[in-house]
């Protein structure tokens, strides 16, 4: 099992950026009323932000950025590993995140590169950015997650356009002796890898013509190759299979006890199947923040998109023991036992 | 295990919109008009928190009767 420790390391701030402009599932036509209050009930999304077609993922996760290294009154000089992780790069290559090493004027002894992943995106890139700066013993590291999952779902998909949202996110990571240790417990199962897929785009279907071809899968159901396509009877199994124990694994493994936790925050994928993680964690709901009502699944953003939005004030100036867990697309997912202190978070950015 | 009965009806209470009564053993539920695929995320967490047996994708294109669903949870206990 891969559960591992890591020292020297902690979270110094973070910060979140979405799209300015609001969608309602309230006003999702492609629904009857009936559904659309059967929808929001099930899902837990009301809102979410879209961003405009000229707005890439790289775009939130730069403000993002920009925000926390102010905040923090960050030397980025200092700052000498960059790890963009998002499915909606700006390119097919180079890769996104050596682009924003030079937009954000890291110096040109930056290690940067990207991480192709969604849902567990999060807690996967603090593995590997923790990692890597405890190894290197490097200053800071910049931790941007993200994806602008829009351009693949439409309109006329209900089991997946009112589910997705687009959100950047920016985490400084430091390197700090006094740190507590990190905990990590990591997995994926590939036989999961149709359960969450845009199909045509890559080498193996290469897009063509016929990619953006719609086609009727079930009433109210229309999309193409190039559309992504979501099993939720199947990702909702692997989750409340697979994510309770990874996480009971976890805390065995660091031999913490559950009910000294100050926060789990889960990735925000569907409310009813993470109120079914939770209750079978037997986690109190005052423990279990939301996002989802407001800004939808925001993919690997929405772990800390959550922190910013539900938590700012009350990690301001504690020391919080929080649990953090990721699951999805791959199928891949992982957990992490983290401790802040004083973490700084900005406001949530607005792009226009 | 609860009987054939109770578990419809709580079946139909977990699925709140619709009409008391419209459920029974042996319907399809497929057929019935206000169908949702969100009720087969429903099932698939009432299912998981009383009983502790996951139902896969799988299972429940297997099964078009509550009556179905029931004897698979059984054979999984």
């Amino acid at each position: 099992m891969a559960l591992f420790k890591i020292e020297n390391i902690s979270i110094k701030g973070m910060s979140a950026c979405v799209p300015k402009q609001e969608e309602s599932n309230w006003d999702y036509n492609a629904l009857t009323e009936q559904e659309k209050k059967l929808l929001i009930k099930t899902t837990g999304v009301v809102t979410k932000r879209i961003a405009n077609n000229s707005t890439t993922t790289s775009d939130l996760c730069y403000t993002a950025a920009k925000e926390i290294i102010k905040k923090t009154n960050c030397d980025i000089n200092e700052i000498e590993i960059l790890i963009f992780v998002s499915q909606s790069p700006d390119y097919f290559l180079p890769a996104t995140s050596i682009i924003l090493q030079n937009k954000l004027g890291l110096p040109k002894t930056t290690i940067a590169f990207d991480i192709n992943l969604g849902c567990s995106g999060y807690v996967y890139g603090l593995s590997v950015i923790g990692s890597l700066l405890a190894t290197t013993k490097l200053k800071k590291a910049l931790l941007l997650t993200g994806d602008v999952s829009s351009f693949s779902v439409g309109k006329k998909d209900k089991s997946t356009y009112p589910l997705f949202g687009d959100a950047g996110s920016a985490t400084l990571v430091e390197y700090n002796e006094q740190a507590a240790p990190m905990y990590f417990n990591i997995q994926s199962d590939g036989a999961g890898f149709e359960s969450i897929i845009i199909p045509d785009g890559g080498i193996r279907n290469p897009i063509t013509p016929d990619s953006f071809k719609e086609y009727e899968v079930t009433k109210g159901i229309v999309r193409s190759n190039r559309s992504l396509k979501l099993n939720g009877e199947d990702i909702f199994n692997f989750s409340l299979r697979e994510v309770p124990t990874n996480i009971i694994n976890l805390l065995e493994f660091a031999q913490f006890d559950i009910e000294n936790t100050d926060y789990f925050i889960m990735h925000q994928a569907n409310k009813l199947m993470n109120e079914s993680i939770r209750k079978k964690l037997k986690f109190e709901s005052e423990k279990v923040p939301y996002s989802i009502s407001k800004y939808g699944n925001t993919s690997s953003a929405s772990i800390p998109l959550t922190i910013i939005s539900e938590l700012n004030g009350k990690l301001k100036n504690h020391k919080s023991k929080l649990i953090l867990s990721g699951f999805g697309v791959g199928l891949s997912w992982g957990s992490a036992l983290i401790t802040t202190e004083n973490l700084i978070c900005t406001d949530i950015i607005e792009y226009e | 295990m609860i009987s054939l009965n109770e578990f419809v009806k709580n079946i139909e209470t977990e699925l709140d919109e619709l009409e008391p009564g419209t459920l029974s053993a042996e319907i399809n539920y497929r057929d019935l008009e206000s169908w949702s695929s969100m009720y087969a995320l429903i099932i698939i967490a009432y299912v998981d928190l009383e009983f502790d047996v996951t139902l896969t994708g799988d299972d429940l294109r297997q099964c078009s009767t509550v009556k179905d669903l029931y004897e698979i949870i059984k054979s999984r206990l």
